[in-house]
């Protein structure tokens, strides 16, 4: 108790200060005749609190000047948003990647900074410190962040000192706010949109519809949205978040002396600000990533045709101005819309099917048929009405419709593309498709397909470039054009295998093709075609996506993008995180043993775990007790206890226990989140059995002294292991190895 | 008779509110019936606002009096007594009818005289033979149809004919032991006098002379039994006879059950189990007020054995095990909760339940394991999945009843199995690593099957004598030693070096190289024995041993990814510098085969029972997870079930063959889907209602419990056996979602017989209401039956053009463009 009022007293000071406060219109006159006061109260322990999170954070931050870790990999990205490149990252959507790059545009970085390796020195060019600042200061404000949350769920200012101390010392926390990363922005919001909800919870009993009121709701739904904006993993506060303003709401609809049209008015508040505006949020942080983002770059290739034409350069640049209608004799390339294993076009070249596969099976030894992951000249089709000879558009154009039977027409062999009942290299089920060489053995040629437009209007819509997704159904066998996904063996030069599937099951995007250049062939004369085909197609219109279709498809594409499992040397498994387990080495000083390595606090993990298990215990305990009508702590006590668990406890195992079903390479960090939940637990569970559970005085003096002499120890662990997060000194190998507390610890030390 | 009483009156609270108990001063302490939350403590008082809001001090009576208008103890106190004292005798089973009827008969609009009930009971009993008779007369009828394999029946039936033959068979396909059921088919098959020795090697198959009709003939009998489950689990749930009705005749009519329940399938007999399971739990929980009575005990029981029986034959059994877990807990809950029993009692139903639903069944399941086991003692085609103690076990295996040397020793003959589950033995073959891919060396592989191209010479790395010479002594390998490991066939080393492996890139390649054992440096290999100490001898079988190259100081795995066609579809072998200690890169030494040491017996390596269980789980879990889709093929998602999206082919594809489409009755489908919606709908307003404290008549109180309890329960049933197909990786297809559909027709009938209740309660009067519910429940039953006729070619068999032609009996029928017929 000493303690607290101590507290009390250090925290509230009143200051009188000239500032704002609003003021009625008939208050005008009494402006007139009272001077302008205005109190405010400073809680001095949030100015310190903020200062020393500030000093540990920014502290030295631009040292190291070299890239640490997973610099490497989002300063790449900074990079492409400062040359407005497009690019497709599938760790997580835009805003995360645009706060940082906001840092590199505020210290006027110009994203000429090759990130290739861990270690490397920045150039000059590169604005190390603006660029670390953003994540920096999330950090820092994080830890008063966590004093308010604690003051709001009404514990003691002492306990709330004790949760921000916590913060504070955390040396993974220290770690990994220092550098471009993004967890420290990912905690900042969690702990916002926690804030804002328990500022607006606590308005709600006594001025719902009040100015702060609506301040802290949107605030919330504000949070939320940046959150997720930021990982995917923000998800599991926002519906923390979600489901405890359910409960909420729910008593809020079983509280009667409400009337109706009231409780309307704050369900439709609640659903404006926490799902409305996240979603609208979410959208505009796409739309501003898709407005910087306006030029052709690395990962053109994974989108389709439609988008890369609305990039600047690339794909655009070829396509502008043509023809938008296909017409009978025009000269296409045929992209596959699923584009896996690889995006490619439909290919023939000289070369024929070897007439005994290595298994034995035989082919047609007609002209292969592949889908060829590369621009070729050799991707070039001529669309050939079956009824015509000609091989060039006539005047006006006859544009190919729905239903049509075309044949299409290899633009270098001038051969038919074909298929028949002869099984396929790889995929034995489905047929081969061929250019029919006619060897003059009975062997027909069925060259026919009708067209079928897969995303029509209607049933006499035009086959249209880029935009038509078609279908090639073969006349006879009735046969779907399709890609495989196999490799072709060394004879097909590993290009991807083109089926004619027999047993379509349904439609699957494997079958659907779409322009993508296209001209209305001119030249009758194969010679003067080959020159044509060769030639760059160049008119000039431009076709706009609108931005629902590109953000749907980014979308799209990047939560279905399936990166290479990669395996790294500091990934690690949920398990070793609780336990610490594991560790990452960020980054190495090339001459000394100086280095940067994420480690946690041992005695904060342990101690927040033991909290954590606690608190379960306890609550559980409690629980059933009070199901037998058995009330150990007065009814406020026990509300206030159970929302406390639910928000801590809560995040932490919403933020946590996920990753064990998650199949993807997991690190130390992933952790961060959930531990600054359980971080802001650890005081509260101590508050507790101090208050309830210590009975006598000696026992809370006792407890008390323990409390101090738990922090004293976490304090000294966090100072022995800071060479370690800050970098900033060199130790020598038996100082090292001392520090070396567990066996699976990484810890880097030079020989000689 | 007091205390009886009591505890009638509780365990009736159990089941419905929480009520306060009584003679406590129940209505002030009054706990909230919410979910307790924080916040909120206090009812909030509205002054800042708006004044007139400030709630009024009479707000605590208010309500206590809309507690009691929805418990009904004004005028229902008589009424509940009487409910009560007829409950009590409910599950009796000569008396059960008796309160059934009474009790629907106060539901019912127009009362009927007291004395009607044993009317009411025998119409009951009519119903339930009635709908037992179509059921298995729909099942049977041209069950001989088609006289070839179908489908999957390829896969159980072969799995019939290895247990009549006691073959160990490996099957990736189920994941935790089907066991039990493909048992039971072998066993249905080897009592009609089935031989075994069919081959089902694929569908279309002539079966010939071979008598398949026991095999077909029990799973449809098990099939049949489905409707008459969901006829009474109906009843007991909606105390309805239309109800119940309702959901019979549309599963009745339904051809995808009826498809499915008349072939040699799992299914069947899985969907057997999970409605049994259902019913015996929503019969003991009706039993909830005589607890401990023999009924009780029996349907408890029963409860956890057809749960076993359900997870013996699937994965999807765990799915009614949650349903069944959920309602048990939330049981118990509630009896906590009540006061006036004591801890001695919660206890006591806290142990009857642990022992029925969780000893019973777990010791059911690994009796039907170790019968499994023990039946199937021979060495079969699964076994290299295997670790190598558990071959051991089986006669004709190499390993059975083996003796070989103890230690390895140098010039031992050896075969390095990988520790993780299906991956195989460490393997070598004259093919190169195909131009492009690494160094064009001898590939090396793991390979799944025994084959002499496993077998290895481990020499010392720096001699290339021959150790065998008796003129050496004998000198054993120790855990540390720097070896090399020669392949037998071929004689090339083992070897790596820095070249990046085929598949995984991040890893170096591994290969066969060098002449007559002739390498270079790159073909060392550090052996050492996870957690033992250096200098120790290395056992045959026991000891788990890494190989660390010496040169890059990788470590020897396999990444378990399958090579393309170059590599025989054998899995990769690769040395990865991560030194992480996963099973992938733990090796054991299986054959040991060195003339100059004693053979010991293996006997000791016999796995005991739970080591076994333990281990065929794995692999099973391990191969369910293999069955991945690839990427270019069309796969069924779960969303196109409900929406009856597309069927599966069961026999032919062209107008000569006799066709079978695996394809639920549109009709019933999309009522189905309908009503979940409307349930949905119509649940939330009701509860939100409940929760603004809205004040129901008694009737349609009673309605609302029906629709909420009852169809609350089987919409969980509904989503826990639905949902979670959205998660999982595996190949899907569309037959999965059977047993959610049983589930969503039985809510079909509930909902729409309480629904049309509900319309005929409002304004009209009792005989008008009669007939309107009457006839919307008729106009259901035949609409569904009328659908059955149309639809019926599917299941029985179809000959003639397809759907498209005008000319086939299907044309007009293919509503959907994705429907194959």
């Amino acid at each position: 108790m000493r303690c607290q009022s101590a507290c009390a007293v250090l925290g509230f000071l009143n200051f009188t200060q000239g500032g704002l406060r609003s003021l009625l219109f008939y208050k005008m006159l009494e402006v007139l005749k009272r001077p302008v006061v205005v109190t405010t109260n400073i809680n001095l322990n949030i100015v310190a609190l903020t200062g020393v999170g500030l000093l540990s954070r920014l502290w030295h931050l631009s040292y190291p000047r070299a890239v640490v870790f997973d610099e490497v990999y989002y300063g790449q990205y900074i990079s492409f948003y400062m040359n407005r490149v497009f690019f497709l990252d599938d760790s997580g959507p835009p805003f995360g990647h645009m706060l940082l790059a906001l840092g590199g545009y505020l210290g006027g970085f110009d994203g000429n900074f090759l990130w290739n390796r861990i270690g490397a020195e920045y150039t000059s060019n590169v604005p190390v410190w603006a660029l670390r600042l953003l994540p920096a200061l999330a950090g820092a404000l994080s830890v008063p962040m966590a004093y308010q949350i604690v003051v709001e769920l009404r514990f003691s200012h002492c306990t709330a000192m004790g949760a921000a101390l916590l913060l504070l010392i955390e040396n993974a926390l220290v770690t990994q706010s220092r550098l471009m990363l993004l967890e420290s922005p990912l905690i900042f919001f969690n702990l916002l949109a926690v804030l804002s909800y328990l500022k607006f919870f606590n308005c709600q009993k006594h001025r719902p519809f009040s100015l702060p009121w609506w301040f802290w709701l949107m605030l919330t739904g504000v949070a939320c949205a940046c959150a997720v904006g930021i990982k995917y993993m923000g998800i599991f506060t926002y519906l923390l978040v979600l489901g405890v303003a359910a409960v909420h709401a729910w008593h809020l609809i079983g509280d009667q002396t409400l009337s109706n049209v009231l409780v309307l008015y704050h369900l439709l508040a609640r659903a404006v600000a926490l799902l409305v505006t996240p979603v609208t949020l979410y959208l505009l942080f796409f739309y501003i990533h898709l407005t910087l983002l306006c030029r052709s770059g690395p990962h053109d290739q994974i989108m389709s045709s439609a988008f890369q034409a609305s990039l600047e350069g690339g794909l655009a640049r070829i396509t502008q101005g043509q023809p938008l209608e296909v017409a009978f004799g025009s000269q296409v390339t045929l992209r596959n819309i699923f584009g896996k294993p690889l995006p490619c076009w439909l290919h023939s070249h000289q070369n024929t099917y070897p007439i005994i596969y290595e298994n034995g099976r035989g082919s047609s030894h007609q002209q292969q048929v592949t889908c060829y992951p590369f621009k070729d000249v050799n991707n070039w089709w001529v669309v050939k009405d079956p009824g015509r000879h000609q091989l060039v558009v006539s005047n006006p154009p006859r544009p190919v419709r729905h239903g049509d039977v075309v044949q299409l027409v290899h633009g270098m062999t001038t051969r038919f593309l074909n298929t028949h009942d002869v099984a396929a290299p790889l995929s034995s089920h489905a047929q081969e498709v061929s250019c029919y060489v006619d060897y003059n053995i009975s062997v027909p040629a069925q060259n026919l397909w009708r067209l079928d437009i897969v995303n029509r209007q209607s049933d006499r819509d035009t086959w249209k470039t880029i935009l038509s997704a078609v279908r090639f159904v073969h006349l006879n066998t009735s046969a779907v054009l399709k890609l495989s996904g196999a490799h072709l063996p060394d004879w097909g030069f590993r290009q991807l295998e083109v089926v004619g599937e027999k047993l379509s099951r349904g439609h699957h995007e494997s079958m659907a093709w779409n322009v993508e250049e296209h001209r209305y062939g001119t030249s009758q004369e194969q010679r003067d075609r080959e020159l044509e085909l060769h030639a760059p197609t160049q008119v000039d219109v431009s076709r706009n996506l609108s931005f629902m279709a590109r953000f749907s498809e980014l979308q799209w594409r990047m939560l279905t993008l399936r990166g290479e499992d990669a395996e790294h040397k500091y990934s690690s498994t949920p398990l070793e995180w609780v336990t610490l387990d594991t560790s990452i080495a960020y980054w190495l000083h090339p001459r000394t043993s100086a280095q940067i390595h994420l480690v946690g606090n041992i005695v904060i993990w342990a101690s927040a775990s033991l909290a954590t298990a606690t608190y379960v215990l306890l609550f559980l305990w409690y629980l059933l007790r009070r199901r037998r009508d058995v009330h150990d702590l007065p009814e406020d006590v026990w509300l206030h206890w159970v929302l406390a668990g639910t928000l801590c406890t809560g995040g932490w195992a919403l933020n946590y226990l996920p990753f064990f079903l998650m199949e993807k390479t997991l690190f130390l960090y992933h952790y961060l989140p959930a531990l600054a939940f359980q971080l802001l637990l650890l005081p509260l569970v101590l508050q507790h059995v101090y208050d309830h559970l210590c009975r006598s005085r000696v026992q809370r003096h006792l407890f008390s002294t323990l409390v101090v002499a738990w922090y004293s120890v976490a304090c000294h662990v966090s100072n022995k292991l800071r060479p370690l997060t800050y970098g900033d000194s060199s130790l020598t190998p038996g100082e090292l190895l001392a520090l070396r507390w567990r066996d699976s610890w990484d810890i880097l030390i030079r020989k000689s | 008779m007091l205390c009886a009483s009591g505890r009638l009156l509780a365990a009736r609270t159990a089941t419905s509110l929480p009520a306060p108990p009584r003679g406590r001063g129940p209505a002030l302490r009054c706990p909230r019936r919410e979910l307790h939350f924080p916040g909120n403590p206090d009812p909030p008082s509205w002054d800042c606002l708006a004044g007139r809001l400030t709630r009024a001090s009479a707000s605590p009576h208010r309500r206590v009096i809309l507690r009691r208008g929805r418990m009904p103890p004004a005028v229902g106190r008589g009424l509940a007594g009487s409910e009560l004292r007829l409950r009590r005798s409910r599950c009796g089973p000569r008396a059960a009818g008796r309160d059934v009827a009474i009790q629907a008969a106060a539901r019912s609009p127009k009362r009927p005289a007291p004395g009607s009930w044993r009317f009411e009971v025998a119409g009951r009993r009519a119903m339930l033979a009635l709908v037992t008779l179509l059921s298995f007369a729909t099942r049977f009828h041209r069950l001989d149809q088609p006289r070839h394999i179908c489908w999957d029946e390829t896969h159980f039936g072969k799995m019939g004919s290895y247990y009549i033959n006691r073959t160990f068979f490996f099957d990736v396909h189920p994941p935790l032991g089907k066991v039990s059921s493909v048992m039971l088919i072998g066993l249905a098959g080897y009592l009609s006098g089935y031989d075994g020795t069919f081959l089902f090697q694929k569908p279309g198959d002539k079966y010939e002379h071979h008598s398949y009709m026991g095999m077909r003939g029990f799973c449809a009998f098990l099939g049949s039994w489905l409707v008459p489950f969901a006829f009474l689990i109906v009843l007991d749930l909606s105390n309805s006879l239309p109800a119940a009705l309702l959901t019979a005749a549309l599963l009745t009519f339904d051809t995808g059950c009826l498809t499915l329940s008349q072939y040699i399938l799992l299914d069947p007999i899985l969907m057997f189990f999970i409605m049994a399971a259902m019913l015996s739990m929503v019969k003991y929980r009706s039993c909830a007020n005589r607890p401990f009575s023999a009924p009780w005990w029996s349907w408890l029981s029963l409860t956890g054995i057809s749960l076993a029986c359900a997870l013996g034959v699937k994965f999807v059994g765990l799915f009614i095990i949650l349903q069944v877990g959920l309602n048990t807990i939330a049981d118990l809950w509630h009896l906590f909760g009540d006061l006036s029993l004591s801890l001695v009692t919660v206890g006591k139903h806290l142990m009857a339940r642990v022992l029925c639903l969780i000893i019973l069944p777990l010791v059911l399941y690994m009796a039907i394991f170790a019968v499994h086991i023990m039946v199937l003692n021979k060495s079969g085609p699964g076994d290299g999945f295997f670790s190598s103690a558990f071959q051991a076990r089986l006669s004709g295996n190499n390993l059975h009843n083996a003796s070989i040397p103890e230690h390895l020793a140098y010039g031992s003959v050896i075969t390095v199995k990988n520790l993780r589950m299906a991956i195989g033995y460490l393997h070598s073959h004259r093919h190169l690593y195909p131009e492009g891919i690494g160094a064009r060396q001898q590939q090396v592989t793991t390979y799944l099957h025994k084959d002499y191209n496993n077998l290895w010479i481990i020499k010392k790395h720096n001699t290339n004598s021959d150790p065998l010479d008796p003129s050496f002594p004998v000198e054993f390998v120790r855990h540390g030693d720097i070896i090399r490991l020669e392949h037998k066939e071929t004689s090339r080393n083992l070897h790596s070096h820095y070249h990046e492996a085929p598949l995984t890139r991040k890893h170096y390649q591994v290969t066969g190289y060098g002449t007559n054992g002739t390498g270079d440096s790159n073909d060392f290999w550090r052996i050492e024995v996870v957690n033992r100490k250096f200098g120790n001898r290395i056992k045959v079988l026991r000891s788990r041993i890494r190989l660390i190259h010496l040169v890059t100081g990788c470590v020897l795995g396999s990444s378990g990814k399958v090579l393309p066609k170059w590599g025989w579809e054998q899995l990769e072998v690769t040395c990865t510098p991560y030194l992480k200690q996963t099973l992938n890169s733990i090796w054991n030494v299986e054959d040991h085969i060195n003339p100059k040491l004693p053979n010991i017996s293996l006997d000791v390596l016999q796995p005991s029972f739970p080591e076994i269980l333990l281990e065929s789980h794995m692999v099973m879990i391990r191969g369910n997870n293999g069955l991945k889709p690839k990427d270019n093929d069309f796969t069924s998602k779960p969303w196109h079930w409900p929406i009856n999206y597309q069927g599966l082919r069961f026999s032919g594809a062209n107008d000569t063959d006799f066709r079978v489409y695996l394809l639920g009755n549109p009709v019933v489908w999309w009522l189905n889907l309908v009503s979940i919606a409307l349930y949905l709908l119509l649940g939330s307003i009701i509860v939100v209602a409940m929760q603004r404290g809205a004040q129901l008549p008694t009737k349609v109180e009673g309605l609302t419990r029906v629709l909420l309890q009852g169809g609350g329960q089987v919409l969980l049933g509904w989503m826990l056996h639905y949902f979670p197909f959205f998660l999982m990786g595996r190949i899907l297809y569309f037959h999965h979602y059977f047993p959610a559909m049983l589930f969503s027709s039985m809510l079909t009938g509930i909902l729409w017989d309480t629904l049309l209740r509900l319309c005929a309660w409002g304004p009209a009067s009792s005989s008008l209401a009669r007939a309107v519910h009457a006839v919307g429940i008729l106009s259901l039953l035949l609409g569904a039956a009328y659908s059955f006729y149309l639809f019926h070619p599917l299941a029985y068999g179809m000959v003639g053009p397809l759907a498209q032609d005008p000319r086939s009996p299907m044309a007009g029928l293919r509503w959907l463009e994705s429907w194959e017929f």
